[in-house]
C-alpha cells in the first residue's frame, strides 16, 4: 500500500477529497470553505477540484449552515458542513439538538440525517477568546449524534471516511493544536476507522491512562516519563467520545487496577465523569487505588497568558499516575 | 454630492373575493368548478377535524392540540397549487394542508395523541414532520429545495410559520440562504395576528411582514389569507416561479387564529371580543360558501353531504386512532441511530429489568 506523510489537516483533506470522488452526493458547505479552503485550509483545493456546486461558500450564519444541511441531507445529499471555530457553533446548537439529532427518532426512521459537522476544537494555540474551548460534553449529551475527536493524521482520515459514510449526524471535532503539529505516514488509499472503537496507544501493566484528542498525545508523553521511572502505563485513545468504547476502558482497568482519565474540557459532568462512573460500576473490585482525573477546571477557558496553567500537560498527568501508584 | 435613492421596494396586497363572496374577475385565478368544490370539501373536513380534536382533548382522549380553525384558506388552496413532487415543511398548525397532501388522518391523530409513530410519514407523502420549536423549520425547507436543485430535480418546498416566527433568527437565515442560492421555496407566513398573547404589532415595527422578503432580494406579497382565490393565485404564482428556476417568494397571509393558541391557552384573557367578531364575519369557509351559492356551486344538499362525509371520515379516523395499541418500551431506543449502540443496547436491557422488577413488586 502506498504511504504518504501527512499532517492532520492534510489527512482530513485527503478523506474529503477521496469521499467526494467516490460519492457524488458528498458536498462541502461552510464559511470560506471554497476558494479560500477554510481558515485552517482543511478544504484546500476541493473547490478547484469539484467546483462551486459541491464546495459551497455560505452566508456567515451557523444556524443557517446546520439547518440547511439538515434539509440537504434529507433531500439525498451528504453534506459535510464546517463551522469555522468550535466557539461559534452555539447559534447552530438549536438545529443540532432540536432537529439533526432527533429527525430519525421523530419520524420513526422515515427520515434520517447523514450530516457531518466539522469544527476546529480545543486549546493550546494561544488564540483569542472563544477559540480555545473544549465543549464536547455538550455534544455528548445529544442522543442521536456521534462525536469524534481524533488525535493523529491516520485516525483522522479513517474516522472522517467513516463519518461521511455514517447514516446519522456526526460531530467531527478537530484538535487545532494538532492540525500541523506533526506528520505521520498514512495510506494514500481511502480506509475507514470505525466510530466507537478506542485505540490502544501503548500497552502497560500498572495503570490505565484514558484520553482523546490532543490529550491522548499528552497522556502518551506522560506514559513515557513514567516508563523512565519504572511505571508501566497503558494508554487508551478513545477517538470517539460518543458512543464511548467503555469495554476497552473497563478491560484495561481490570488488567492494570489503576485509572487516570485525562481531558482538557471542564471537569464536572465531563466525559471523564462518565468513564469514572463506568469503571466504578464494572471494575471497582479490580481497583487498587482511587481513580484520578486530570481535566480542565470548571472555569471560563483562559486567554493565552493563563492558558498553560489551565491545559493538562505531561507532568501533571505523570503526577496523577504516580499518585495512583504510591498512595495506596 | 446629492443624495440618491439606493433602493426602492414595493409590496403588493392581493385579494380576489370580498367578505360577501363577490369576486374581482380580473384577479380571479383559473380554477374549475370541481376544484372549487374540492377546496370547499377539504375546508369543511379540516374544520370538522379541528372541532373533533378540540373535543378529544377536552375529554382527555388526546394531548395538547393547536387548533387551525379560521386558517383553512391559508392552506387548502396552497395544497391545490402544489405539484405532486413538492414538499411541505410545516410547523404545528398545518393540519389542513398536511391532510390534503395525503397524510392518513388516523396516523396524524397518533402524533397528537402522544405516539411518535404518528410522524413516521408514509413513503408517498411529501410532508416533513411537525416542527414544534417556532421558526426553526424554514431552514430545512430551504436546504431540501437547495439539495433538490443541486441534484437537478424539479421540486419546490413550501414552509409554514406564523407572524411570531418571523422574529426568530432562523427565519432570517432561511430567507437569506433562499435568496442567495435562489432555492425553489415558498415561505408561507400565516399572519394570524397573535403569537400566543403577543399581538403582531409587537413582533416588528415593519408595516408588513411581506416586505421582509425585499431585504433578502426576492418578492414578498401580502394576501388576504381568508380568501381562497387570492391565496390560490398567489401560491400558484410563487410555485410557478419556483419551478421555473426563479427562486423563492414570501407570502404574508392575513388571517386570524379563531381558537386559543393551543388547548392549554385561554385567549379570552388577552383578546378583545370585537376583534374576534370582526374576523368571524370574514370566515374563510362562509365566504367560499357565499361565492358558491351565487355561482351555482353550492346548495344546502351539497353542504350537508360535505358535512356528513367529513364527520364520517373523522369518526372513522378517531376510532382507528383509539384502537391503536401502545408501542413497546423498546420502541424508544430503536430509532436513535441506524444501528443501536452498545450503550443503548445495555440501557434497553436495563430498562426492561427495571420494568420487570416494578411489575413483581
Amino acid at each position: 500500500m502506498a504511504m504518504v506523510k501527512a499532517t492532520l489537516v492534510e489527512a482530513i483533506n485527503a478523506a474529503l477529497r477521496q469521499e467526494m470522488e467516490r460519492d457524488k452526493r458528498v458536498i462541502v458547505i461552510g464559511e470560506d470553505v471554497g476558494k479560500d479552503g477554510g481558515v485552517f485550509r482543511v478544504t484546500d483545493g476541493l473547490y478547484a477540484r469539484f467546483g462551486e456546486e459541491r464546495v459551497i461558500d455560505t452566508p456567515l450564519a451557523e444556524s443557517g449552515i446546520v439547518g440547511t444541511a439538515i434539509g440537504l441531507a434529507v433531500s439525498g445529499l451528504r453534506p459535510v458542513a464546517e463551522v469555522q471555530f468550535d466557539g461559534f457553533v452555539y447559534p447552530a446548537f438549536d438545529q443540532l439538538i432540536s432537529h439533526a439529532a432527533r429527525i430519525r427518532n421523530r419520524s420513526r426512521g422515515r427520515f434520517h440525517c447523514p450530516l457531518v459537522l466539522r469544527m476546529p476544537y480545543g486549546g493550546g494555540i494561544k488564540a483569542l477568546e472563544h477559540h480555545s474551548e473544549a465543549m464536547e460534553a455538550l455534544f455528548v449529551h445529544l442522543p442521536g449524534c456521534k462525536v469524534v475527536i481524533p488525535s493523529n493524521p491516520y485516525d483522522a482520515k479513517g474516522l472522517m471516511v467513516s463519518a461521511i459514510r455514517e447514516e446519522d449526524p456526526v460531530l467531527f471535532l478537530e484538535p487545532k493544536k494538532l492540525y500541523r503539529a506533526f506528520k505521520q505516514e498514512i495510506p494514500e488509499e481511502p480506509y475507514a476507522v470505525p466510530l466507537g472503537e478506542a485505540r490502544l496507544v501503548r500497552e502497560g501493566t500498572d495503570v490505565t491512562v484514558v484520553s482523546y484528542g490532543n490529550m491522548a498525545r499528552v497522556s502518551n508523553d506522560a506514559a513515557e516519563l513514567a516508563q523512565e521511572q519504572g511505571i508501566s502505563a497503558e494508554v487508551i485513545d478513545l477517538r470517539t467520545v460518543s458512543p464511548l468504547d467503555k469495554k476497552a476502558v473497563v478491560d484495561s482497568v481490570k488488567k492494570t487496577g489503576r485509572a487516570v482519565i485525562v481531558h482538557e474540557a471542564p471537569r464536572s459532568c465531563g466525559v471523564g465523569a462518565e468513564l469514572a462512573a463506568t469503571i466504578a460500576r464494572r471494575a471497582i473490585l479490580s481497583l487498587k487505588a482511587p481513580m484520578e482525573r486530570i481535566t480542565g477546571c470548571d472555569i471560563i477557558t483562559p486567554y493565552p497568558r493563563l492558558e498553560d496553567y489551565y491545559l493538562p500537560n505531561p507532568k501533571r498527568v505523570l503526577n496523577a499516575i504516580k499518585k495512583t501508584m504510591s498512595d495506596f | 454630492m446629492p443624495k440618491k435613492v439606493a433602493y426602492e421596494g414595493r409590496v403588493e396586497s392581493w385579494s380576489v373575493m370580498d367578505k360577501d363572496g363577490k369576486t374581482d374577475e380580473k384577479m380571479m385565478p383559473k380554477l374549475s368548478k370541481e376544484q372549487v368544490k374540492e377546496m370547499l370539501r377539504w375546508m369543511v373536513l379540516a374544520r370538522v377535524f379541528d372541532d373533533k380534536c378540540f373535543k378529544l382533548q377536552r375529554q382527555g382522549r388526546m394531548g395538547t392540540y393547536a387548533q387551525s380553525t379560521g386558517q383553512e384558506a391559508c392552506q387548502i388552496p396552497v395544497a391545490l397549487a402544489m405539484q405532486e413532487q413538492d414538499w411541505v415543511f410545516p410547523c404545528f398548525r398545518e393540519h389542513p394542508i398536511i391532510l390534503m397532501r395525503g397524510f392518513p388522518m388516523a396516523q396524524y391523530l397518533w402524533y397528537w395523541g402522544g405516539d411518535e409513530r404518528g410522524m413516521k410519514v408514509p413513503e408517498d407523502v411529501n410532508v416533513f414532520p411537525v416542527a414544534v420549536p417556532v421558526g426553526t423549520q424554514m431552514l430545512h425547507a430551504v436546504g431540501y429545495a437547495w439539495g433538490s436543485k443541486l441534484q437537478g430535480k424539479d421540486v419546490a418546498t413550501v414552509t409554514y410559520f406564523g407572524d411570531g416566527g418571523t422574529s426568530e433568527g432562523d427565519f432570517h437565515e432561511a430567507m437569506n440562504f433562499a435568496g442567495v442560492f435562489q432555492t425553489p421555496t415558498l415561505f408561507v407566513c400565516q399572519n394570524n395576528q397573535w403569537a400566543i398573547s403577543v399581538p403582531r404589532k409587537k413582533q416588528t415595527r415593519a408595516e408588513t411582514l411581506a416586505q421582509k422578503a425585499l431585504a433578502y432580494g426576492f418578492e414578498g406579497i401580502q394576501v388576504d389569507g381568508n380568501d381562497v382565490f387570492a391565496v390560490y393565485a398567489a401560491a400558484k404564482h410563487a410555485l410557478d416561479k419556483a419551478h421555473a428556476g426563479k427562486g423563492p417568494t414570501l407570502l404574508e397571509l392575513m388571517t386570524y387564529r379563531m381558537g386559543d393558541h393551543t388547548t392549554s391557552d385561554d385567549a379570552k384573557k388577552y383578546r378583545p371580543p370585537e376583534e374576534i367578531a370582526y374576523w368571524r364575519e370574514r370566515d374563510p369557509i362562509d365566504r367560499l360558501k357565499k361565492y358558491g351559492k351565487a355561482n351555482g356551486l353550492w346548495d344546502e344538499g351539497f353542504e350537508q353531504k360535505c358535512l356528513d362525509d367529513a364527520v364520517a371520515t373523522v369518526e372513522k379516523a378517531v376510532e382507528a386512532y383509539e384502537a391503536f395499541p401502545k408501542p413497546e418500551p423498546e420502541d424508544m431506543f430503536k430509532y436513535m441511530y441506524k444501528e443501536m449502540t452498545m450503550d443503548l443496547t445495555e440501557q434497553m436491557a436495563m430498562l426492561k429489568r427495571w420494568l420487570d422488577e416494578e411489575r413483581q413488586e
